[in-house]
């Protein structure tokens, strides 16, 4: 049987991986998808409880995670593309116009 | 017809914008279309309002528009025709126009023609005015108009520094006077509360004491020695020969210096209120007379000795004016235009022939050459002179006949002789240029040629005028036409009413005029008899002295040398007057100026110098002690700055660390704390 305690670790899982994918890797396009992980962890996590509660808006909320992902997923390949035509590199280090 | 009296002026003044606007660019040599033209018209309407005027002698006021309405000082822009002013327009207008006539022969070729009669009819406007306008404002305005026009054309040649020298000194001298005319007319402002003629003489036998009287009549009357060359302020008018010979035919003969004539003719109401005031105008006119005529005995330029024998019969004129007989003054104003503008312009015409020479210790014998100047010449000579029955007799006999009736006998002896005089300097002066043996240099010979009909025309009117324009309105003498015409004019009839001037008082004055004595006719006939034979004395003199002996002058000169230098350098009155007003003058402006330099200019630098260093101490104090305190906060957070920025590495994924290890302790905290 597989409970509610499961599909948390999962979710947990998922999460830990984007958030070191994010903190360790250099290259735009990995970051991006280590925040899908992320997403993704958190969206199982939402069903999860949604399931074990009886209640829809969990469900509902995920849907609009899942658009926002793919709205923000467009919207950081953009950038990503721009970002490439314009300085050669999508090494993150490299791109450091913020720093002081 | 009256009512179109504005006319008269104005037509010149049309004259004035269109020359002096078009004229140097697309008028040029036809300038005289424009100035005699305007002029001509203005001599027509002025003939109609002089036949209106002898119809029916006003006064006519003609109101055109209120000029200064200012508290209780009004003054209208109006034009009073009255006999008085009828005279004086006959007189401006009709020689006014013989001269711009004569001026199209005399100035043909001149670069500055347009220029020219553009002044002469600005200086028309301004005489219209002077003579037309019916207060004292607008006679000022008037007054100061031609002076300005007086001034523009003895400099007309400016070239030439003594011509810019003599305009200058006319109108400094001028200003002289003028400055009187202004106190007089403020004492009538201060007196009446008005400055309309109708109104102040209305008022003055009522509201005027003998003293302010006398007061007005001085201060009027230094107005009138500036602009009428008496003394001591005549010395403008000889050098005002410096300018063209029409110039001082109309303005420094005919017209403008009679002004102060007119003006004193104008006031004698006020004038019959202040004896001692007239008292000194005869006095003052007498000595002139006699001064100028003594100098006119030796000069040398023909111009020059006219314009002293114009000084010494405007001295005549006051003379007229001081002894009462201020219709006989005006009578002499008039006969005089006609055969002084007469003897100027043929003296224009000589100098025209003789190609610019004016000493007529250069020429001689000219009659032959140029018969039509010398004709009429000799016919203004002739009435200058007081020969009967030519226009100046008339005159001079009645002011020397007023002069004896008034009882002062010293006056009237000076008169006598200055009439000796006058005779004399005249046919001197024929004789030494129309007579005797040619003296013309070699290349003025060749030229000598008779001056062209624009120029003989107006001699030959003028000619005319001198000989009958004495005897037709002046006879018999004292109840002529002239006379009756005249003493309409309020103060300035009946002609003895002056006499009041030497009883005393206004009240005396009435009832001396009723009562002024008459001479016997025998008394008048001798007075007639003598004036004819001194005339007729000082003309067998000149003829004796450079006729028949013509060696004579020079022996005497030679035996009465110091006499003859005292004359000829006009006794030396420029150079005291150099010595005694002018350079102590120049010298307090040149001490002014050190002053003005040394010191003004001293106190000034000095409080720049202590601004600058005041300014320097500012700048020393503000830059380094407020710029320094906003610098030092400025430097203090910059380095502070510096340290904290080092947080923002502008590593996203530092951030995302930081946000993590946050929340990792916040979550701990609300764990397990």
């Amino acid at each position: 049987m597989i409970s509610l305690q499961h599909y948390l670790a999962l979710g947990a899982i998922l999460f830990a991986i984007g958030v070191v994918g994010v903190l360790t890797r250099r290259n735009a396009i990995l970051i991006l998808m280590a925040i899908e992980l992320m997403l993704n962890g958190v969206n199982i996590t939402l069903i999860a409880f949604a399931r074990h509660a009886g209640n829809l808006t969990g469900q509902i909320f995920v849907l609009f995670i899942i658009t926002v992902a793919a709205a923000e997923a467009a919207v950081g390949l953009a950038l990503v593309i721009a970002l490439f035509r314009g300085r050669d590199t999508l090494n993150v280090d490299e791109i450091h116009l913020l720093k002081w | 017809m009256i009512e179109w009296v504005w006319l008269i002026p104005a037509l010149p003044a049309a004259g004035v914008i269109i020359n002096g606007l078009l004229g140097n660019r697309y008028i040029k040599e036809r300038a005289h279309y424009v100035g005699v033209g305007s002029t001509a018209l203005s001599l027509l309407v002025a003939l109609f309002v002089i036949g209106a005027a002898i119809k029916n002698p006003g006064p006519h006021n003609v109101r055109l528009f209120d000029w200064v309405v200012a508290g209780s000082l009004h003054v209208d822009v109006a034009f009073l025709v009255d006999p008085l002013s009828a005279v004086m327009l006959f007189v401006v207008c009709g020689v006014g126009f013989l001269v711009h006539v004569y001026s199209i022969g005399y100035m043909r070729g001149d670069p500055g023609y347009p220029r020219f009669f553009t002044w002469l009819n600005l200086f028309m406007f301004s005489m219209l005015l002077l003579i037309l306008g019916n207060n004292y404002l607008l006679m000022f305005v008037g007054w100061e108009g031609v002076g300005l026009c007086s001034y523009l054309l003895i400099g007309y040649w400016f070239e030439r520094k003594s011509a810019s020298d003599a305009a200058n000194k006319a109108f400094i001298v001028n200003r002289i006077g003028d400055a009187g005319f202004l106190l007089g007319i403020f004492l009538i402002f201060k007196t009446f509360g008005s400055l309309a003629y109708a109104q102040v003489f209305a008022a003055a036998p009522g509201a005027l004491s003998t003293g302010v009287a006398t007061a007005i009549g001085i201060a009027l009357f230094i107005g009138a020695v500036g602009k009428s060359a008496q003394l001591p302020l005549y010395v403008w008018l000889p050098d005002a020969m410096e300018g063209p010979t029409p110039v001082s035919a109309l303005i420094h003969a005919a017209t403008m210096v009679t002004a102060g004539v007119y003006m004193v003719a104008r006031s004698a109401v006020i004038y019959n209120l202040a004896p001692d005031a007239l008292l000194v105008v005869a006095v003052v006119g007498a000595l002139t007379a006699i001064f100028a005529a003594s100098i006119g005995l030796v000069q040398n330029d023909i111009k020059r000795v006219l314009a002293y024998s114009t000084v010494s019969q405007l001295g005549y004129m006051f003379l007229a004016l001081g002894v009462g007989a201020y219709i006989s003054g005006i009578f002499h104003l008039m006969t005089h235009a006609f055969f002084k503008g007469l003897l100027f312009l043929g003296s224009g015409s000589v100098i025209h022939a003789m190609s610019g020479e004016q000493d007529m210790r250069r020429m001689g014998a000219l009659r032959k050459h140029i018969p039509i100047t010398a004709i009429t010449f000799y016919i203004g000579a002739l009435a200058i002179s007081g020969i009967p029955p030519f226009a100046g007799f008339w005159s001079k006999d009645e002011i020397l006949a007023e002069a004896f009736k008034s009882g002062h006998y010293v006056l009237w002896i000076i008169g006598v002789a200055t009439a000796l005089m006058t005779a004399f300097y005249m046919f001197r002066l024929i004789y030494l240029t129309f007579y005797g043996a040619s003296r013309v240099a070699e290349h003025a010979a060749h030229h000598l040629h008779e001056s062209p009909p624009s120029m003989t025309a107006p001699l030959v009117i003028l000619a005319g005028l001198s000989i009958i324009g004495g005897a037709i309105p002046g006879f018999p003498p004292e109840k002529g036409m002239f006379h009756a015409f005249l003493s309409q004019v309020p103060g300035m009839a009946p002609a003895g009413g002056g006499h009041a001037g030497l009883v005393g008082t206004a009240l005396a004055a009435q009832e001396g005029a009723q009562a002024a004595h008459e001479l016997s006719s025998a008394m008048h006939w001798f007075l007639i008899l003598l004036s004819v034979a001194v005339a007729v004395a000082g003309w067998a003199l000149a003829k004796h002295f450079y006729v028949r002996r013509p060696h004579l002058p020079e022996r005497l000169a030679r035996r009465f040398g110091g006499l003859y230098r005292l004359l000829l350098n006009k006794y030396w009155v420029d150079e005291i007057y150099d010595a005694v007003i002018v350079n102590p003058c120049k010298r307090f402006a040149t001490f002014l100026w050190n002053f003005d330099a040394w010191v003004i200019d001293g106190i000034v630098n000095a409080t720049s110098r202590l601004t600058v260093l005041n300014a320097d101490f500012s700048a020393f104090f503000d830059r380094y002690t407020v710029d320094g305190a906003v610098n030092g906060l400025a430097s203090v957070l910059q380095g502070w700055a510096g340290v904290f920025r080092r947080l923002q590495t502008g590593f996203v994924q530092n951030y995302a660390l930081a946000m993590l290890l946050g929340i990792f302790a916040i979550v701990s905290l609300y764990l397990f704390v």
